[in-house]
């Protein structure tokens, strides 16, 4: 039997425990090799979102990742309210269907036998957003390298600062790359793997400053909104516009890396660190 | 409470007799000088568009009137020269500087020249440039911010404006000369941010700065543009906010109807805060800097643990 249906998704009754339709291409997938692939569609090769968990599964040795911070999360620093209800109750509602406080988690663990400090950020809260809160975890994940010298990983995924905090989710891209730019004090790396999406104040803070840049296929890496762009200058934008293969292109991310082969590539990298 | 025309009448009325009302009259001044130092009641988003007034002064108003030998330099030695960012060496109060900001322009052929002082890339390159020449010169730095916001467009993203913001976040931490950033009057996004880490950020007090724009932060949590009043006053974006949440570090008062209405009252305010703030940066010292700053950013925030 094929790993993946060519019906399209109207064709048949579709058994949700069984199938799933990719999220690009729309075939019909047997959901037990999805997740084999770990979110990788067998048939067109998207890579689909991981939990920050699921990543750091993946990523580390068995056994080795020990949370930091893991308390931390959002305060309501402007008592934001918006159309929907309050920032708050979006707060509450997102840890409780996540089982996450802030939408990165951080650590340290080890990367085939060696060590890093590492932070993972989560698309399911808020869309990854960078709050005071996920700034902070970012800082301490710099600092503990800085401190451990001990280089550091960050999987970025995330739409961009998050409005509920106002101006203080801006100061997270300063406070973060702050945190970066003192490694350089001490000649740690910092190797950035940018995931889909990874945009807005992210990409335009800690995401896009590691020594090296390395991407899943397909990401979505951008500063402004497609929209926002094609509104701008009223003109149709390339279809690869503002993919990880469009940024290698053009010179900002220095790898493409499958996602099952993201851990040795990691490794081998940091096997050529010279402590 | 009595409004400033009432005492500005019985103050009137006295000041024929002022022996007489020698001691009224002080308390009447002293009323109406209060009155004078208190914020204007204006809603956050009547603040946001003080702040985007066509008639405030711009950074070339302010290089004229409180800056003297202002040396120009173009370009980021890699694309271009980003007629959106203006700097170069200048002089305040005799003492030498460096001057970066974001240059809008006063007519319609100066901002299409300069695309609104929204930059691309190559702006924020050429601004990183200027800092390390500064560097290298040893002179402290001053940014004047007031932009919308990065330029969205296709040449922007490809030539990574997102890139080109983050190495300017890493590198203004590590500069080794004091940087003053002042809001000036919009501080839009990464944009602003850009060129706005520093040791002392102040702001105008119309000024505003923020995350997005009330408009841009209407149209996805409300789902509708013209919900931007709302999202102004979500995003607390006013200089009293952010001195409150610890972003700014002072606030400089502007005349009560805003700063296009009166120049002159304006640049001695300005000229007077950074000659202060110059004055104060200069006794700390210069192996202290960066670790200050350092320290600065990473108190920045608000979260529970
Ligand atoms: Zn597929
Ligand atoms: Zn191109």
């Amino acid at each position: 039997m094929a790993w993946f249906s060519t019906s399209k998704a109207k064709d048949k009754k579709f058994n949700e425990d069984i199938w799933l339709s990719c999220p690009k291409c729309k075939k019909h997938i047997f959901k037990e090799s999805w997740l084999q692939e770990h979110k990788v569609c067998p048939a067109c090769g998207h890579h689909g979102k991981l939990t920050a968990w699921e990543r750091i599964g993946i990523t580390l040795d068995e056994g080795t990742f020990t949370e930091l911070n893991g308390a931390i999360k959002p305060a309501d620093p402007l008592e934001f309210n918006d159309a929907k209800g309050s920032y708050k109750d979006k707060v509450a509602e997102t840890t409780e269907k996540t089982g996450l406080n802030e939408s990165v988690v951080t650590g340290s663990g080890k990367i085939n036998g060696i060590p890093v400090s590492i932070a993972v950020m989560d698309f399911r809260f808020l869309g990854g957003s960078l709050s005071s809160g996920t700034g902070e975890k970012i800082l301490r994940a710099a600092n503990y390298a800085y401190e451990k010298s001990v280089p550091l990983i960050i999987f970025s995924a995330s739409g961009g600062a998050r409005m509920h905090e106002g101006i203080l989710s801006l100061m997270q891209m300063a406070k973060t790359c702050a945190g970066v730019a003192r490694l350089n004090d001490r000649d740690i790396p910092f190797i950035s793997v940018l995931t889909d999406p990874t945009t807005g104040g992210v990409s335009a803070s800690y995401a896009m400053v590691g020594d090296l840049n390395l991407a899943e296929p397909g990401a979505l890496i951008a500063f402004a909104g497609r929209r926002v762009i094609e509104e701008t200058i009223k003109q149709k934008l390339p279809d690869d516009f503002q993919t990880a293969e469009y940024l290698v292109e053009h010179g900002f991310i220095d790898k493409i890396v499958h996602r099952k082969e993201m851990k040795n590539t990691l490794s081998r990298i940091l096997s050529f660190y010279n402590r | 409470m009595v409004s400033k025309i009432e005492l500005e009448k019985k103050l009137a009325l006295m000041s024929n007799s002022p022996d007489l009302f020698k001691r009224e009259i002080a308390k009447v001044k002293k009323e109406l000088a209060e009155l004078d130092s208190q914020p204007q009641d204006r809603t956050p988003w009547e603040t946001v568009k003080l702040a985007r007034n066509p008639l405030r002064p711009v950074l070339q108003d302010y290089l004229g009137a409180i800056f003297t030998d202002f040396t120009e330099f173009h370009g980021d030695r890699r694309f271009s020269d980003d007629k959106a960012i203006a700097s170069g060496f200048a002089r305040i109060g005799g003492e030498p500087v460096m001057v970066i900001g974001h240059n809008k322009g006063k007519t319609i052929e100066e901002n299409i020249e300069r695309n609104f002082g929204c930059a691309l890339p190559d702006g924020y390159r050429k601004a990183l440039r200027m800092m390390q020449l500064a560097e290298r010169f040893n002179v402290p730095i001053i940014t004047f911010i007031d932009t919308q916001g990065a330029f969205p467009g296709l040449e922007a993203e490809e030539r990574g404006q997102a890139e080109a913001i983050a190495r300017n976040l890493v590198e203004m931490a590590r500069i080794k000369v004091p940087i003053i950033c002042v809001v000036v009057g919009e501080g839009g996004s990464g944009g602003a941010l850009g060129i706005g880490v520093g040791d002392r950020i102040l702001m105008l007090s119309n000024a505003v700065y923020s995350v997005i724009s009330p408009e841009g932060c209407a149209g996805i949590l409300w789902r509708d543009g013209t919900k931007a009043p709302l999202a102004a006053s979500a995003l607390k974006p006013t200089a009293p906010s952010l001195q409150e949440l610890d972003v700014i570090d002072r606030i400089i008062e502007e005349p009560a109807d805003g700063a296009h209405t009166d120049y002159d009252a304006t640049f001695a305010a300005v000229k007077q805060a950074l000659l202060e703030e110059l004055k104060g940066l200069k006794k700390i010292p210069k192996a202290k800097l960066t670790k200050r700053r350092f320290e600065k950013f990473s108190k920045m925030g608000i979260y529970n643990e």
